[in-house]
């Protein structure tokens, strides 16, 4: 998505080695998506589900 | 000792042969060795990342990469908004910001050569759908993929 959009930033994160950030974002699987700090969701969804999970997160991030 | 084993070298320099168009530069956020290293900030996997990607720079002459100091090049680091290391941000034909944070082993050594190719390219397997929608995005998304090593 990142690739795709100037919109899009993403970061892959090796928690075991930032295990800050697992404890932050209270990791219990992975893979651990989260858009924008404020939608996420644990494993792999299809294409379109991922993308419904963005698009959820970024209106409410503009309004801010 | 080489990080990578003969035949997955062979394998992969096959497929930067054949896949990679335009060059792609990993800039690679490190920390410098030096005499004095302060325990808790020692950097635990910058050593084997750096001869890791050594490995991968000498599969093909496409792929570029250039090594920054974290502390010695902090506006670097700030304006690519890196805060810890290792850490790669992948520069090719991509319009938004890929950013690796910690290691690529194991599976997300797969999903780095991926993404390489697609910022070689410029291309990605999403569906038009998907392209289209980013590509009318209304604000920025900031996307987190926390993993594990596999």
């Amino acid at each position: 998505m990142a690739i795709e959009s100037p919109m899009v930033t993403a970061g892959v994160i090796e928690v075991s080695e930032f295990p800050e950030v697992a404890q932050r974002y209270r990791v219990y699987g992975v893979p651990k998506v989260i858009v924008n700090e404020q939608v996420s969701f644990e494993g792999a969804l299809p294409e379109g589900r991922f993308l419904d999970k963005v698009l959820e997160a970024v209106p409410r991030a503009t309004r801010a | 000792m080489a990080l990578l084993r003969e035949a997955d070298r062979r394998q992969l320099s096959d497929l930067f042969a054949r896949e990679l168009q335009e060059p792609v530069t990993i800039h690679f956020f490190t920390q410098r060795a030096s005499p004095l290293i302060v325990p808790a900030q020692e950097c635990a996997t910058c050593r084997e990342t750096g001869e890791l990607l050594e490995e991968v720079r000498g599969l093909s002459e496409k792929i570029r990469i250039e090594t920054h100091d974290l502390v010695t090049e902090g506006e670097t680091a700030g304006r690519m908004r890196v805060d810890r290391i290792p850490a790669l941000v992948l520069q090719g034909k991509n319009r938004g910001t890929v950013r690796y944070f910690g290691m690529p082993a194991g599976y997300e050594f797969a999903v780095l050569v991926e993404d390489l190719v697609d910022l070689s390219r410029g291309t990605t397997r999403l569906s038009s759908a998907t392209r289209e929608a980013l590509a009318d995005l209304p604000g920025r998304a900031h996307i987190k993929v926390l993993v594990t090593p596999t």
